[in-house]
């Protein structure tokens, strides 16, 4: 569902067209779950977090001014319940860890006078392999093994195509920070999946 | 054998890429950076791995789903909902 469905969503239940509930919370539901998922690392507590979310959205469902924004809005409820959940629980938010930028460049070639870099081959990576569960699955590794305020910008910007702004505003955090860890987000992302393809090439080869 | 270094202008390109893929750098620094790529086939295929990588990202369709709404949590979201009319009209 895109943004300006979920607006019109949003705009019918604040005018008290109730025929638009079920398919607002089915839809959130789910968005909400994915990211919780992700983020408190277990299903129970992920299911919790977006009842929770609903929960708090409804009640306070009055205060969102502008159905424009109820994405940003309902994420950042969300964010605010996960963290909660997460401080009484084994996934506890562990203090900050930073990626470095030179651990993320990937290694010049050794021989004397080359210049390539050693990275897998991407250019055979068919489009198609977006669809494949093999891919999603070592994507969603990729990004439990992130730290979480790396984690949390990457879901925010990339999956659920937030702006820089919006998951600014979500995380408390400012543009810049969001796009610095934005980026590292990414490279550690393709790191891991360059690692994953190396493999395949590897295993293929045998 | 001690791998060589990359430039100090891959280093660059390398820090800004993303601001280069979503389209936030300025002109003057986007066209820069098409300079050094023109000339750099590691940089070139190092974006093309990003990019791909990112595609990937936004793409992401998740492997699990929550469990069907059971009676009761469905319940307790419609009352919250309700109540907001209700507070709303009688405030």
């Amino acid at each position: 569902m895109d943004r300006q469905l979920e607006v019109e969503l949003a705009r019918r239940l604040l005018a008290g067209e109730a025929q638009a509930f079920d398919r607002f919370v089915e839809h959130f539901r789910a968005k909400i779950f994915h990211y919780s998922w992700l983020m408190c690392g277990q299903r129970e507590d992920a299911e919790e977090v977006a009842q929770e979310t609903l929960m708090k959205t409804f009640e306070n469902f009055r205060q969102l001014q502008d159905p424009e924004r109820v994405r940003p809005w309902l994420f950042r409820i969300a964010k605010n319940v996960c963290l909660t959940k997460r401080r009484r629980s084994i996934f506890a938010p562990t203090p900050a860890q930073e990626l470095s930028l030179d651990a993320l460049m990937p290694s010049r070639d050794s021989r004397a006078g080359s210049l390539k870099i050693e990275i897998a081959d991407w250019s055979h990576l068919p489009e198609d392999l977006v669809l494949k569960t093999e891919m999603m699955n070592e994507l969603q590794a990729a990004i439990r093994t992130l730290p979480e305020i790396y984690r949390s910008v990457i879901l925010l910007r990339d999956m659920e195509q937030l702006s820089t702004t919006e998951t600014a505003h979500i995380l408390d955090v400012s543009d810049d920070v969001v796009k610095t860890r934005l980026h590292r987000a990414r490279l550690a992302i393709r790191k891991h999946l360059d690692g994953r393809l190396r493999n395949s090439v590897k295993e293929m080869a045998l | 054998m001690k791998a060589s270094e990359p430039s100090e202008q891959c280093k660059e390109v390398f820090a800004a890429l993303s601001e280069y893929l979503d389209l936030e750098l300025s002109p003057a620094s986007c066209e820069e950076l098409e300079a050094h790529l023109k000339g750099c086939p590691p940089c070139i295929e190092f974006v093309e791995s990003l990019r791909k990588s990112i595609d990937l990202c936004r793409g992401y369709s998740p492997t699990e789903s929550p469990q069907p709404l059971s009676d009761n949590a469905r319940h307790e979201l419609q009352e919250a909902y309700l109540r907001m009319l209700q507070a709303r009209e009688n405030p």
